[in-house]
């Protein structure tokens, strides 16, 4: 499914990206080294690191987007490096394990 | 654009403890072959290599330098840093082992996997080092 529907669906904020890649799994996890060698391309990838390394992870990674879970927030400095290097980053209020329950109904 | 024949070469400065541009090479790396029409399995597979050997200069070494060599056989980076060296490369090699500091596992680096992420990845992986000299690290995939 494409992204701007899961957004809709999950009443999720799409901080970059227009929301047309399209989501075929679902990875989570902290730590960026599991993330780079685990993730799959067109995962979804949910976590609640923050910093700006996790814009080269997923774009590496060539995941679908990056879901920051639990109302986390980024920086200016994320939102332009995730801009510039065509990464899709949402934001959500809802804690890793029900992002990850929900999602894997609607996709 | 393509690789008709000849060898594209490429090199990067890598900073210390920058971690805005950390990374920077191995993207700008996939870019390239990404342009070049190289097989996008091989480049994933590279560009997450390089970038595992990239973000420790920054985090462990106080920066380096990465240089890389395209052919028509094979895909190739050599990263180099004057760095502390790894003392027992046999240890650094093994999955979980870190000597990540605090600040840096906040960061969500120091799971230990860097390394073995490299060797999954790479067709060859070279790790050469010496206490307070520096490491080299050489991974290459080929293109076949
Ligand atoms: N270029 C380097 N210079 C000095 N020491 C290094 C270098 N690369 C790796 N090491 C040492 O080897 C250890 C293991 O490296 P590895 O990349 O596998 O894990 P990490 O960087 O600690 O964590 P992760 O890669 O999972 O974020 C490091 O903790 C560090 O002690
Ligand atoms: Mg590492």
């Amino acid at each position: 499914m494409k992204v701007k529907t899961l957004v809709e669906e999950l009443g999720m904020t799409l901080i970059t990206g227009d929301g047309e890649k399209e989501i075929t799994g679902i990875y989570a996890c902290d730590l960026l080294s599991w993330v780079i060698s685990h993730a799959k391309t067109g995962d979804l990838w949910v976590t609640v690191m923050n910093n700006v390394n996790i814009v080269a992870v997923a774009s590496l990674a060539e995941v679908a987007c990056i879901v920051l879970a639990e109302g986390v927030t980024v920086d200016e400095q994320v939102v332009n490096k995730a801009s510039e290097n065509g990464v899709t980053l949402l934001g959500s209020s809802m804690p890793t394990a029900e992002i990850i329950v929900k999602t894997s109904k609607l996709i | 654009m393509g690789l008709s024949g000849q060898k594209v070469t490429l090199r990067y400065t890598i900073a210390a403890e920058d971690f805005i541009s950390a990374g920077e090479a191995s993207s700008h790396v996939k870019k390239t072959l990404n342009k070049l029409g190289i097989s996008h399995e091989l480049v994933k597979r590279f560009t997450i290599a390089m970038y595992e050997a990239e973000i420790n200069t920054v985090i462990h070494a106080n920066g380096g330098e990465a240089y890389v060599e395209i052919t028509p056989e094979k895909l190739m980076v050599r990263i180099s840093d004057n760095g502390p060296g790894i003392s027992d490369i046999e240890k650094a090699m093994m999955e979980g082992w870190s000597t990540a500091p605090e600040h840096i596992s906040e960061m969500g680096f120091g799971a230990g996997m860097g390394l073995p992420n490299m060797k999954r990845y790479a067709d060859e992986l070279a790790v050469e080092s010496e206490v307070g000299v520096g490491t080299v690290v050489t991974i290459t995939v080929y293109l076949s």
